[in-house]
């Protein structure tokens, strides 16, 4: 009898606590390290005292997998990129259709939206909007590797044990490239892509000796490229422009294939608790004045008119050094990513990975 | 009477709640979980069958379990490593050192463990990249006339590896030595016996227990440990668990991935099974012991 009792209490003790802490309305983001800048939430918390907003750092992968995880349960706002949406949603069901009236597209630039809704539509319904852009392309020491030019130049031996790249998608694609295919326009045959990753398969263990080793995030090649044990990499311009800051020698190089352009978005996932919350982060960091701390902290560019100009100085400065009008027509945005690519990818990384060539 | 032995039964199911509930919640039910996902084949965006696809894939594919035997062998590597170091170590500690130091050395033992193993990688990242210490210290030394790279092969990994699990070793070691009488050792000696004899038939036979306990724990930690090799491997180190993270998250294959999984777990055990069957010790009087 007694033990009853202690159980109601707790029980109803928990259905308290549970009623509290629902007065309070909870953002809970799910984007990429540095896209939730500290002065920026507690702007937005100051703006909307009755949010709280909560941050957890993913990558575009690991959003996918939590998402499906879950249902899409668990968070109110992700940020994958633009061709990480079309068929996460067709496999996994993750997201909902965005309501397009609560937010402020007019400010956004007008064919990076058109892109991303292109890319997102399923059945008529628009999944994401885009927030930022960027490029993953290559980054060279100038005064080192000066004719760092192309992705293939990652494999020159004249950098022998002096280059490094990540063992990723981009990769791949860039390489691809290199060879005079078009891996975008492949998606739609997949044998037809498979014939083109064993090419780069082969190409890249070739390379495998050229190769000091493979990054695995940010900080590790931030630390090979500033002490000089590598002359070059391939890079997100991100990094690369956080390393122009402290050696000016160190900039992002286009490749002359194209740098490859990635536009990270804003989707509601289907299980999201909060959507008026997540519609009001979403126009909060698209004011022009947000866009510049946010820009500030990713070192990437906004997707609104001007994205560009609203760049603070010094990351203007860096991609001013690193792009030409040239390469910004020349940029090629990462196509939609069809069911079973990443598989296909997969395996072939992993064949690479596994080989013995260096 | 009767409410007593109430109450006793009780205390008794109080008692074994947690454990059981910890048993079934968190190792029993994922378990499960693993091994139905684990026989599920992607037919078409989401439509499955039961099949044993993904335990055929890693058979007919020579990457998978190649890695697996790679991550095996070099786990027995470092299970072998940490012995040999450990021991001497353990006896040290256990049998030679006074009352009063031995607190402190096993005290010096533990204290890496107080950091996480990130920061330990990150430690021997400092000390053996080409710009690091011992690469600058040799160069200062004019042993060598340019930077040599000590990171990013199997022998950094390897090194990191006995570093980290080498503790585990040592624990279990150090309470079986400390159980043994020092007659047992002088009777050794007065029978004649010289050191290497003493140390085959007396001193390891009698910390067996100890050492198969420490074996077992070390390999386990190893073959599933991730960031480790993963940070401090080269371009050509695979580890299995790579592999693992690889079908979940970069394939998308949760199916493929909770197969590796479990071949992991079938592969690690049919390693201890093999060697308590080798050595003639059991479970029951190794690990459940100390």
């Amino acid at each position: 009898m007694h033990f009853k009792t202690t159980l109601a209490g707790l029980l109803a003790a928990t259905m308290l606590a549970g009623a509290g802490s629902a007065q309070a309305e909870t953002l809970r983001l799910l984007t990429w390290g540095s896209y939730a800048p500290d002065e920026l939430i507690e702007k937005f918390e100051a703006e909307y005292p009755d949010i709280d907003v909560e941050v957890t750092f993913s990558n575009n992968e690991e959003m996918i997998a939590k998402l499906r995880a879950t249902g899409g349960a668990g968070f109110d706002l992700a940020q994958p990129s633009h061709d990480r949406i079309y068929a996460a949603q067709l496999e996994y069901d993750i997201y909902k259709p965005l309501d397009l009236s609560k937010i402020d597209t007019s400010v956004m630039e007008a064919k990076l939206l058109d892109g991303v809704k292109e890319n997102t539509t399923i059945e008529g319904e628009v999944y994401a909007v885009p927030h930022q852009w960027g490029t993953s392309g290559l980054m060279a020491d100038k005064t080192k590797a000066p004719d760092l030019k192309s992705w293939a130049d990652l494999c020159n031996p004249a950098y022998e044990g002096k280059t490094s790249m990540r063992l990723k998608r981009t990769i791949l694609l860039g390489t691809a490239f290199s060879m005079g295919e078009d891996p975008f326009a492949a998606y739609s045959d997949l044998d037809k892509y498979q014939g083109i990753l064993d090419k780069v398969a082969e190409k890249l263990i070739e390379c495998k000796g050229n190769i000091k080793a493979y990054w695995k995030g940010g900080d590790d090649l931030s630390a090979m490229m500033l002490s000089g044990e590598i002359v070059g990499s391939e890079t997100w311009d991100s990094t690369a422009y956080k390393l122009f800051d402290q050696n000016e020698n160190i900039v992002f190089v286009p490749p002359k294939e194209g740098a490859l352009a990635w536009i990270d978005t804003f989707a509601l996932p289907r299980k999201a608790k909060a959507d008026d919350a997540a519609y009001k982060w979403i126009n909060f960091v698209l004011r022009p004045e947000n866009v510049t701390l946010m820009s500030a902290s990713t070192g990437a560019i906004a997707a609104v008119k001007g994205g560009q100009d609203l760049l603070p100085e010094d990351k203007k400065a860096a991609v001013n050094a690193a792009f030409t009008a040239e390469d910004i027509d020349n940029l090629k945005f990462f196509a939609n990513i069809p069911p079973g690519v990443e598989d296909m990818e997969g395996k072939t990384l992993e064949k690479i990975k596994a080989a013995t060539g260096g | 009477m009767m409410q007593n032995k109430d109450i006793k039964r009780l205390s008794l199911y109080l008692l074994f709640a947690p454990f059981a509930l910890w048993i079934i919640l968190l190792v029993i039910l994922p378990h499960i979980g693993m091994v139905v996902l684990s026989l599920k084949e992607k037919i078409a965006p989401r439509v499955y069958e039961y099949s044993f696809a993904n335990y055929l894939e890693f058979l007919h594919e020579p990457i998978y379990w190649n890695t697996l035997l790679r991550t095996g062998s070099m786990s027995l590597l470092v299970t072998a490593l940490a012995l040999l170091i450990g021991f001497p170590i353990a006896y040290y500690i256990a049998k030679i050192a006074g009352p009063r130091s031995r607190g402190g050395l096993f005290l010096l033992c533990l204290i890496p463990l107080w950091v996480s193993d990130l920061i330990r990688a990150f430690g021997w990242i400092l000390l053996l990249r080409e710009t690091g210490v011992i690469s600058n210290f040799l160069l200062w030394t004019g042993l060598i006339g340019e930077p040599v790279e000590f990171l990013y092969n199997d022998v950094a990994v390897i090194v990191g590896l006995t570093y980290t699990v080498i503790l585990f070793m040592i624990v279990p070691l150090v309470s079986t030595l400390d159980g043994m009488d020092n007659a047992m050792i002088e009777a050794g000696y007065n029978l004649g016996g010289s050191g290497f004899t003493v140390l085959r038939r007396i001193i390891i036979p009698y910390a067996m227990p100890g050492i198969v306990a420490g074996c077992i724990v070390t390999f386990m930690l190893t073959a599933g440990s991730y960031l480790t090799p993963i940070l401090l491997g080269g371009k050509n180190s695979s580890w299995f668990t790579e592999q693992i993270y690889n079908q979940f998250i970069t394939r998308f294959n949760w199916e493929g991935g909770a197969a590796f999984g479990m071949l992991l777990l079938f592969f690690t055990s049919l390693v201890i099974w093999l060697g308590l069957k080798l050595s003639g010790q059991t479970l029951a009087n190794t690990v459940a012991k100390s």
